[in-house]
Parts: structure tokens; C-alpha cells; sequence
């Protein structure tokens, strides 16, 4: 009977009684956790020996913040949300009838901000300060935005788990370095001519792996990445190696106009106003926003076009697919095509405002962010990836800026340093709260009488 | 081929089909005919090799032996063992179901329906680029595949839910779901496979409304258990075991043909008594009665269907017994050695073979 005990003492104490004794069991155990990692630092002094640094007070800091978090989730936090659910399930019909003005117009909201965003910034921190918000947030951002709108095309329509995109990102990138460096050809011929090629290197990497499923696609596909990436160091007399190529020349404002201030149709002597180099960073980053629109546009149209939707049913079920006319190979092969071409507009957009490419930038931790902003955004989701990119590239730019840290860590605090944890945690907690990432639901591509989003329990994810 | 004048009457004609897996021996040696604008059905006990067949003629298998032909209304033949799987449905027209119901469960009703149409859509918005630029031709298109969409959801009672996920539907519906999709795609062969498995009686009706609709138009190849849905709607009855033909013709010479009863029994009440005597009665009926317990008394026959057998075999019409796995019952038939199943088995989907027979009544 000693098993029905513990329930009852449960019931008898008070919420707040039992938050402190929880809170009590959880600094023991984070005391028990830290005391090694935390509270002792192997170090050496200045004469080379091992010594032992001691860090009670931080160790006193991180099991009180344990205790009082415990203490605040358990007696507070646990018993509003247990009364926030009991009041949807109350009220379920009113709450799932009037989603916030916010939700309805998600979409073009999301379309003013971002092309106000580098006015508003301007508008606040002048040209010069406006630089670092633009470029770093802004255009790094977008960047990755498009990168996960051309890998969900692969992942989240056709259900094909690819490791090894940043390969159609380098190929671009290196398409553009080395062909505008070589033959000065402006960007707006490259831009094209850098997706051609990445398509084509899809279709290289489709063709070899078309009979592979699930994670032996995924094996190959990171070999793949790989492979690139490593024809790029080795094949100096081209590439020049992982010295990389630099000098790439920059985008011209369609012909008319340079962001070269030696030029002599320099952008501000053609307007008359003071030099900045704010001018291009922002001409650089309405390009993004542009090359984004193109890639939104182009896959919500896809969607609703038969190669679209056989995408899709590619995802849901291969076998019926084939059972119903659809030629499996020639359906995978256009999505790897079509997702490497934008993998490869966004890396001849990269060389372009870098100026500067080598295979530092195309490492496999680029394809695993990438991926992981498609998953933790919703497969198939534009706007959930496009949030899910702001999270995570936002949050890592973010943690520059906070050197409030280091008055709680200590001087020697590089919060950069964290952000693979921000990362993990981040993808931990979003996959427990919303397992189906940010937007887990399904936009229909067609309708007879109303539009209804599809759940995400009924979707499936692909099995190759 | 030889060209008899019922030639162009002919939709499909299989001639020493084979297919094995390893050793087993899937198929051996099957040749039948399906007839333009007919339902064929073709039956037989758990693991004859139905599946594999349908799996040999739409592609998905590649025969070890033998040549399917499949003639086209306007004339053209096709081969369809030459033919890679995805083109089967595409150009020689023939379309199927599975038995594990495969419904793009993400996408709804709609969209499925849609899919089905892929090639003909795909053609018009030229292989992607005028669809992409909103060409009208493109949207004249589409405005027909979801008028078509529509006309196939209504016929499967299907049109109030056109905007839902196929995975929300229920089990039934789900069915005639796979079959309006299959009917999308305009073929002139359809192969269902097990259709009415697992139905409850109303949905039962419900898909033989749909199934008597598309006779009309299209022949029909039916893999089914249910043995009243084939006795009512087929024409003509391909009876299969171990992988070979024991019996062909119609529904009623099928039916009683001893080979098909011994290997398959599936009678009606009052017929249980003359082909038990044909089968060989008494040993069936004492099987039949005690099952596995041999200790149990044998009895006379008529007492025996007075009482207990007439409960365990014969009971509303649709039920069927299947036998165990063993050597050939049609076989035995023949010999004339020992005329009876040793052991009759409720279905062996449902339960290990070896069980004692029972009544199926209507499923589920
Ligand atoms: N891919 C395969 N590999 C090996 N053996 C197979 C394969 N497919 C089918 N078989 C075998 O072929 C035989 C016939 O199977 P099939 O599925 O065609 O039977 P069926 O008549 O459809 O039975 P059921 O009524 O249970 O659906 C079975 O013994 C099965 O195990
Ligand atoms: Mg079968």
C-alpha cells in the first residue's frame, strides 16, 4: 500500500509546498551534476603546473538558479498552464474560430517588414550604423532563408533527405568566383548561369542515387557534399585551394549604376550624395529579398502544377505514385534539379557580397543548419522556415551583441562560442513542443469548397 | 495467339505466366483471358498468388515466364511484361487498387484525385513551364481535371469531404477513394484488389454502386474473398491455387466445380449437403464437426447437418472456408485419392490455418 501513499501526500500539500521540495530534489541533483564540471577548473599557472581553480560561487549561482527556476515552473508556471488548458477545453469553438489579427495576415506583414526593415534601420541608426543591421541580420538572414526554401523543395515537398546541399551552394558560389573573375561577366548573366549548373549538379547527384531510400540517400548525399567540397581544396590550378579566390567583382546596379567608388558612375556621384558603403549593403539586400520572392513564388506555383503535386505524393507513397502513371525518376530528378538552383542563385549571391569565397564556407555544418531550420520550420512551410531562419541565424548574430553575458560568466565569456548549444537547445524544445516544427499543418494546393490546412499528423515525412 | 473472331473482344490475355521468388514458385503456368466490358474475378484460398498476379500484369514484378498482351480500344496491343511499371497505367490504360489501402493520407480527397491525372496535366502546362506563367491553356486544363475529379467523387459518395486528408476518411470510404483515383487516371483495365475486405455490409453496398457504375465503362479484373460479391457481379471466374489454375469459366460452373469446392469451399446453405456428398461426405463432415479433436464420435451426415455443420459451414450467403496449407486439395480432387480438406481453416488472414471451420458471416 506504500504506493498509494506518495499520490495522497500530493494532494495535501499546497502547490508552493511542493514547488520548495521540488525545488529542493533539483538543486541536489544539479549540485550532484555541477559539482565536477562547474565548481572545479583544471587550469595551469604560470609555471606550467596543473592546477586545481576552485568556483564555489558559480556553482552556488547555477544550483539556486535550478532551485528557483524549479521552484517557479513547479508552483507557478505548471498550475497556470494547467488552468490555460482547462480553459481552451472549455472554450474550444471560440478559440479555434478567431486566430489573432496577427495569424490571418501573417504573410504580408512578414512582406512590409522586411522591405521596410532597411528604412527603419537607416531611419534610426544613419547610414554608418545602419551597416551592421543590415548586413549581418538582414542579409545573412535571407540568406539562409532562401537556402531552406531550395532545400524544402527536396526535404519537405519530395520527401528526400538530403545531407550534402551546401554542395549546389558551392558550386554556385564558385561558378560566379570563378567565371566573373575569369571573364568579368556581370551578375545578372552569372546568376542564371550559376543555377544551370547547380541544377545540373543536382540532376549528377540525382541519377546515382535515385534507387537509394531513406538513410542511405542520406549517407551518399552527405558523401556528396563532401566530395565537392573536396575537389574544391585539391583542384588548385582552378579553385586555387582553400586559399580561396578573392577579388570577385561586385553587382552592378543593372549596368547603370556602381557600388566601386573609384568608378566613375559610382552610385553616389551619380546621385550626388555622400559616400557610404551603406548604399550597397543595402542594394545588396533587397537583391536577397528578391531572389527570396522569386523562390517563394516559384514553389508556391510548383505546388499547385502537377510536378508539384507529384512531389508531394512522391513523399506520401511512392508505390502508389508509380501505380498511377507518375515516372518516379524523372519526378525525384526535378526536385533535385530545381532545389539546386536556388541553392545556387543563393551562392552566386554569396560570392557576390562576400567577395570572397573558399571551402571554409561550404563545410557539412552548413547542410545541417540548413536542414535544421527546414525541420524545426515545418517541412513544406514557407513561412514557419522563414521564422525558423530568424530564430536560429538571428539568434546566433544575437549573441554577439550580448556582452551582458560576460558580467554574469566572467570576462573571458564568448557567448559566439555558444551557439551550437543554442542551436541544440532550441531544436530540442521546439521538437517537443510542436514536433511538425513551427507550422506542422498542410495548405491544401486545391480545393472544391474551402480551404482547410491539412493536420500534421496525416502527412508523412518520405522515406528516401 | 490464335485469331478467333472474339479476338478484339479480348482486353487481356495472360499466356504462361510465371513468376517466382527464389524457390517458390509464385505462379506457375497461368493462362486466362479477360473480355472486353466484363467483370473477371479472380479467386482463390490466402497466399494462391492473386497479389502476385495483379503485381505481374501492372508492372511492379517482372515475370520470370510467360506474355501479358493487353489490346487498346483503338486497336493497339501493348506487352505489358516489356512495359517499365509507370507507363502500364499511362499508356496501356490499365489502372489498380492494393489490398493495404495506399492513399496519399497528407493530401485530400481532392488532390489525390488530382495526382491520378498527372500525366494529362503535366502535358498541358507543358511540362511545368506554361503552368508556370499561368498560360490559360494550363488553367483550362486544371479547371477539367477538377471538374473530372469532382464527377469521380460523386459517384463514390464521396463529394461532401472533397477538402479533407484522405487519412481522416473512414475505412470504407478510404476504399472507394483508391478506386475513384484508380478511375482518374481513364483506364480501360481496372484491377481491384480485395475491394470489399473489411467493409461493413452498408459499405459494402456503397462500393458495389461505385463497382456496377464503372462496369460500364470499363472492364474489370477483381481479386475478392467476398464469394457473394463474385458471384453476383462477375462474368467470368479465374480460380487460382498454389499458384495454379484450377478452374476457369462462369460463376456458376466455378461454383460447382469440385476441384474449386475442395480446394475453397464457399457454398450455400442449401447446397451444403449435395456437395458434401460430391466431395466426399463423410470425411468432411466428421473434420468439419470435431476440428482438431479426433476423439470426437463420427455420426451420420444427415444428423450432423441437422446440428452442428449446418452452424459452422453454411450460414448467411458470403461465407467461405479456406483450407490449410498442404499439398494441393484440387489436386487431390483429381487423384480421386482422398477427396477431403484434412483440416478446414476459418480464413487464414484472420487466424492460423487449423483452427475449426466457422461461419464468416459479414466481415468486421
Ligand atoms: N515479393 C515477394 N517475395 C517473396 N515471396 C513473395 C513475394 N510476393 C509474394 N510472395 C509469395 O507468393 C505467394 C503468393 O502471394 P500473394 O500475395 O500473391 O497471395 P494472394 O493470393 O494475394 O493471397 P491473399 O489472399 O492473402 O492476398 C505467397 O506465398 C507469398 O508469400
Ligand atoms: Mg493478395
Amino acid at each position: 500500500m506504500a504506493v498509494t501513499v506518495s499520490p495522497e501526500r500530493d494532494v495535501v500539500a499546497t502547490p508552493v509546498q511542493r514547488a520548495f521540495r521540488e525545488a529542493l530534489y533539483a538543486a541536489a541533483i544539479a549540485l550532484g551534476l555541477f559539482v565536477l564540471f562547474i565548481g572545479l577548473k583544471t587550469d595551469q599557472n604560470i609555471s606550467n603546473e596543473l592546477i586545481l581553480v576552485q568556483r564555489w560561487g558559480l556553482l552556488a549561482i547555477v544550483v539556486i538558479a535550478t532551485a528557483v527556476g524549479r521552484f517557479l515552473y513547479v508552483g507557478y508556471a505548471q498550475p497556470a498552464m494547467e488552468r490555460a488548458k482547462a480553459q481552451k477545453a472549455a472554450a474550444p469553438a471560440a478559440a479555434a474560430t478567431a486566430p489573432g489579427f496577427i495569424r490571418r495576415n501573417f504573410n504580408q506583414i512578414g512582406v512590409a517588414v522586411l522591405l521596410l526593415y532597411p528604412v527603419a534601420i537607416v531611419l534610426l541608426f544613419g547610414f554608418q550604423g545602419s551597416l551592421k543591421w543590415v548586413d549581418n541580420f538582414g542579409i545573412q538572414i535571407l540568406i539562409y532563408v532562401m537556402l531552406a526554401w531550395g532545400l524544402n523543395i527536396v526535404i519537405g515537398l519530395a520527401g528526400l533527405l538530403d545531407l550534402g546541399y551546401v554542395a549546389f551552394y558551392a558550386v554556385g558560389a564558385y561558378a560566379y568566383a570563378l567565371l566573373g573573375t575569369h571573364f568579368g561577366l556581370s551578375f545578372w548573366i552569372l546568376l542564371p548561369a550559376a543555377g544551370l549548373m547547380a541544377a545540373f549538379w543536382g540532376v549528377m547527384l540525382g541519377f546515382p542515387v535515385l534507387r537509394l531510400r531513406g538513410d542511405y540517400l542520406a549517407i551518399v548525399t552527405l558523401a556528396f557534399g563532401e566530395i565537392i567540397r573536396l575537389v574544391i581544396i585539391n583542384w588548385r590550378e582552378v579553385t586555387n585551394g582553400s586559399a580561396g579566390i578573392s577579388g570577385i567583382p561586385k553587382v552592378s546596379f543593372f549596368g547603370l549604376m556602381s557600388f566601386n567608388v573609384s568608378d566613375p558612375n559610382y552610385i553616389a556621384k551619380v546621385l550626388g550624395i555622400a559616400q557610404s558603403g551603406a548604399y550597397y549593403k543595402i542594394f545588396l539586400y533587397y537583391l536577397i529579398l528578391g531572389l527570396c520572392f522569386l523562390t517563394a513564388f516559384v514553389t508556391i506555383r510548383l505546388r499547385r502544377l502537377p510536378v508539384g503535386r507529384a512531389w508531394e505524393a512522391l513523399r506520401e507513397d511512392e508505390i502508389a505514385c508509380r501505380s498511377l502513371g507518375i515516372n518516379t525518376t524523372t519526378t525525384k530528378l526535378t526536385a533535385f534539379a530545381t532545389g539546386a538552383m536556388f541553392g545556387g542563385f543563393a551562392g552566386s549571391f554569396f560570392a557576390a557580397r562576400q567577395g570572397f569565397v573558399s571551402p571554409e564556407s561550404f563545410v557539412f555544418l552548413e547542410s545541417a543548419i540548413i536542414l535544421a531550420i527546414v525541420v524545426l520550420g515545418g517541412m513544406g512551410s514557407l513561412g514557419g522556415i522563414a521564422v525558423a531562419a530568424l530564430v536560429m541565424i538571428g539568434g546566433t548574430e544575437i549573441l554577439r551583441e550580448l556582452d551582458f553575458l560576460k558580467a554574469v560568466f566572467g570576462p573571458d565569456f564568448t557567448p559566439e562560442l555558444y551557439r551550437m548549444l543554442l542551436f541544440g537547445m532550441a531544436m530540442v524544445i521546439v521538437m517537443l513542443w510542436k514536433p511538425r516544427g513551427f507550422v506542422g499543418s498542410r495548405e491544401p494546393t486545391a480545393f472544391l469548397k474551402e480551404r482547410r490546412a491539412v493536420s500534421g499528423s496525416f502527412t508523412k515525412e518520405g522515406h528516401g | 495467339m490464335n485469331a478467333s473472331p472474339s479476338m478484339n473482344d479480348i482486353i487481356l490475355q495472360v499466356e504462361h505466366l510465371s513468376m517466382k521468388f527464389g524457390g517458390l514458385v509464385a505462379i506457375g503456368d497461368l493462362s486466362f483471358q479477360a473480355k472486353r466490358g466484363e467483370i473477371t474475378a479472380l479467386i482463390g484460398p490466402n497466399g494462391a498468388g492473386k497479389t502476385t498476379v495483379f503485381n505481374c500484369i501492372t508492372g511492379f514484378y517482372k515475370p520470370s515466364e510467360g506474355m501479358i498482351t493487353l489490346n487498346r480500344r483503338d486497336g493497339s496491343t501493348y506487352l505489358l511484361e516489356r512495359l517499365p511499371n509507370h507507363e502500364i497505367p499511362a499508356r496501356a490504360k490499365v489502372a489498380r487498387t492494393f489490398q493495404n489501402i495506399r492513399l496519399f493520407s497528407g493530401m485530400t480527397l481532392l488532390e489525390n484525385l488530382l495526382v491520378a491525372q498527372h500525366n494529362k496535366l503535366m502535358k498541358a502546362s507543358g511540362y511545368t513551364m506554361l503552368g508556370l506563367f499561368g498560360f490559360s491553356s494550363y488553367r483550362k486544363a486544371s479547371a477539367e481535371s477538377i471538374d473530372l475529379a469532382r464527377h469521380w467523387l460523386e459517384k463514390a459518395n464521396l463529394v461532401d469531404r472533397a477538402d479533407d486528408p484522405a487519412g481522416d476518411l473512414p475505412y470504407g470510404a478510404q476504399r472507394r477513394l483508391e478506386i475513384a483515383r484508380a478511375m482518374c487516371t481513364g483506364p480501360e483495365l481496372l484491377c481491384l484488389d480485395e475491394p470489399a475486405a473489411g467493409l461493413n455490409p452498408k459499405e459494402s453496398a456503397a462500393l458495389n454502386a461505385l463497382l456496377m457504375d464503372i462496369r460500364d465503362t470499363t472492364s474489370i479484373l477483381l481479386i475478392e474473398h467476398d464469394m457473394s460479391v463474385v458471384m453476383q457481379i462477375s462474368d467470368h471466374v479465374v480460380v487460382l491455387e498454389y499458384g495454379r489454375k484450377i478452374s476457369d469459366g462462369s460463376p456458376q460452373s466455378v461454383r460447382t466445380d469440385p476441384r474449386v469446392i475442395a480446394a475453397y469451399l464457399g457454398v450455400d446453405d442449401e447446397e451444403v449437403e449435395t456437395v458434401l456428398t460430391e466431395v466426399g461426405d463423410e470425411d468432411v463432415i466428421e473434420q468439419l464437426d470435431i476440428g482438431p479433436d479426433a476423439a470426437h464420435g463420427p455420426g451420420t451426415s444427415s444428423s450432423f447437418l441437422a446440428g452442428p455443420v449446418t452452424d459452422t459451414i453454411g450460414h448467411s450467403e458470403g461465407e467461405r472456408v479456406t483450407v490449410s496449407k498442404g499439398a494441393s486439395k484440387a489436386g487431390q480432387v483429381d487423384a480421386k485419392a482422398n477427396a477431403a480438406p484434412r483440416k478446414p481453416a476459418e480464413r487464414a488472414t484472420a487466424k492460423p490455418a487449423g483452427s475449426t471451420a466457422k461461419p464468416r458471416g459479414g466481415r468486421k
